[in-house]
């Protein structure tokens, strides 16, 4: 067995932290401990881009770590913690499915996109093509994260997250997007959390919760 | 004096495991009265506690039946055994031939089935209803401890205990997440198996929620005493694994395992065992106990992390 170098060494533990994290997100109950494992994913994908940009050289991927750290450490969970402040949503109901059977369901997800990805993998070039699973699992897990909860906040989590995974698969199968389309997802997601953030009040004004199945039924006009 | 030193280091070991372990226990005990600032017994307390139950006369329910008493013997046998396979000073165990990590696990379990049969066999509420609980939490935490074993397997390409322990100490450093995973998951096994805080409390006898101590309300003196070295062992034991799998640094390696050698990693197994009790005292002081049925939920998680572990270990050979 040959021994990786050692940065690679560190961004393949980072990357399987990523993977953990999204577990993590799973299973959390509270809605601002969904917000702080966000924060925290945003600070291991900015460690992440800084050290596959130190290592390869890439000047635009410093500057991308730079807008992780700026738009997705401090600035939406810091809107988050906000809304949830404002909105006095702390606790997601029960998820449709018990945390146990998420657990397995996020188990067998992941062997999946391992799977999956392994062709893509091979294609590669890039150091950290191996990455590239963990990043196909991270964007289906939240995707199951959006799935199982009811709350509107902890979907919207579950949304950034997904954005996060989408950013780290960008960055191990190419060592990033081109900075024009990295900026453009900036803007949508920050537009979008400003949209929602505005949803979300008028959700809770027309219907006095967060909970998104009242949105299922349709109603008759009063 | 070359061909002896195997079963030297054999012999060193088991008596090491069997002498040790109460006072592994005792550490423990100790370490938590000091972070919960009560005054703590002596740290020979159970020593005491088991002299004093082999001079007592043993009390027999009427109904019970000879695997009643047959079952303490069993127990404390399978743990010596375990404790034969478990490099915990040296790598070259004649034993190990006998046994790999999978034996090992069903040799835990041929323990856990003894308790719990004799649990039942007198047919006290109390028996059967820990009974059930040690089983199931049992079937849960097995399969997680294997996954343990299988990721550290598959770095060391070995599924023999002394290997694997031998591979890991002696290769270049290298980070392996999974391998952190895993350790983990198999802290959480060691708690719940061992019946630590949050799945059982181990301080109580009398308690609704109780697991280990409900199984062993019937007996007295001598099997009372086997019974609770037994458990000590069993303990002893489980710390002895997460040292060979996750530090193994400091146990005498490789072919060249002279007495010395051996006599240089007691004091690092006493030290290893030392930061072990108190960073249990430490779990212990700062969780409190689970319902009991959260404690699947609990398991899962450990399951969960150690498939996590060896699914990252494939994906990134790491």
């Amino acid at each position: 067995m040959t021994a990786l170098p050692f940065d690679l060494q560190i961004i393949n533990a980072l990357s399987a932290l990523f993977l953990l994290l999204a577990f993590a997100m799973l299973t959390q109950r509270r809605v601002v401990g969904l917000v702080n494992l966000l924060a925290i994913q945003g600070a291991l994908l900015c460690a992440a881009t800084l050290l596959l940009a130190y290592r390869t050289g890439q000047t635009h991927l410093y500057l991308s770590a730079l807008l992780t750290l700026a738009l997705k450490v401090a600035f939406l969970p810091w809107l988050l913690h906000r809304l949830i402040r404002r909105l006095g949503v702390y606790w997601d109901s029960e998820p449709l499915i018990n945390i146990a059977g998420t657990m397995l369901l996020g188990l067998l997800i992941v062997i999946f996109s391992f799977g999956l990805a392994q062709p893509i993998a091979a294609l590669a070039s890039t150091a950290t093509r191996n990455a590239i699973g963990i990043a196909v699992a991270v964007v289906l897990l939240s995707f199951l994260t959006m799935i199982t909860r009811r709350k509107a906040m902890s979907q919207v989590v579950g949304f950034l997250s997904m954005e996060n995974g989408l950013f780290f698969g960008a960055m191990s199968a190419t060592y990033g997007m081109p900075m024009i389309i990295e900026l453009g997802v900036a803007l949508d997601v920050l537009v979008a959390m400003l949209v929602l953030g505005v949803f979300f009040f008028q959700i809770r004004e027309q219907f006095d919760s967060l909970d998104l199945h009242h949105l299922e039924s349709l109603r008759e006009d009063q | 004096m070359s061909a002896l030193t195997p079963w030297l280091t054999q012999a060193l070991e088991v008596l090491a495991a069997i002498a040790l372990a109460p006072l592994f226990v005792g550490w423990i005990v100790q370490c938590r009265a000091w972070l919960q600032n009560k005054s703590a017994p002596s740290i020979w307390l159970p020593y005491r506690a088991i002299h004093k139950l082999f001079h007592k006369e043993a009390v027999l329910a009427e109904r019970a039946s000879p695997l009643f008493r047959f079952a303490p013997y069993v127990v404390f046998g399978s743990m010596a055994c375990a404790a034969a396979v478990i490099p915990s000073m040296g790598t070259r165990l004649p034993f190990s031939g006998a046994a790999d990590a999978i034996a090992l696990v069903g040799l835990l379990a041929t323990a856990r089935v003894f308790v719990s049969l004799a649990a039942m066999d007198v047919g006290t509420a109390f028996g059967s209803l820990g009974a059930r609980r040690e089983m199931m939490v049992g079937f849960l935490a097995e399969p997680a401890l294997l996954m343990v074993i299988f990721v550290a397997s598959l770095i060391s390409s070995t599924t023999a205990l002394p290997a694997i322990s031998d591979a890991l100490a002696t290769q270049p450093f290298a980070l392996y997440p999974s391998l952190a995973f895993t350790a983990v998951a198999f802290v959480l096994v060691l708690l719940a198996e061992n019946a630590r805080i949050p799945v059982d409390n181990p301080a109580t006898h009398l308690e609704l929620t109780m697991i280990h101590e409900a199984m062993l309300l019937e007996y007295s003196a001598r099997h009372l005493a086997l019974m609770e070295w037994a458990a000590s062992l069993k303990l002893f034991n489980y710390a002895c694994i997460g040292f060979a799998l996750f530090v193994p640094w400091g146990i005498a390696t490789g072919e060249a395992q002279t007495p010395l050698a051996l006599l240089a990693a007691l004091p690092i197994l006493a030290l290893k065992l030392a930061a072990a009790g108190l960073g249990l005292a430490v779990i212990e002081t700062v969780s409190a106990k689970l319902r009991v049925f959260r404690a699947p939920e609990f398991l899962a998680t450990a399951f969960l992390l150690a498939m996590l572990g060896l699914l990252v270990n494939l994906l990134l050979r790491a």
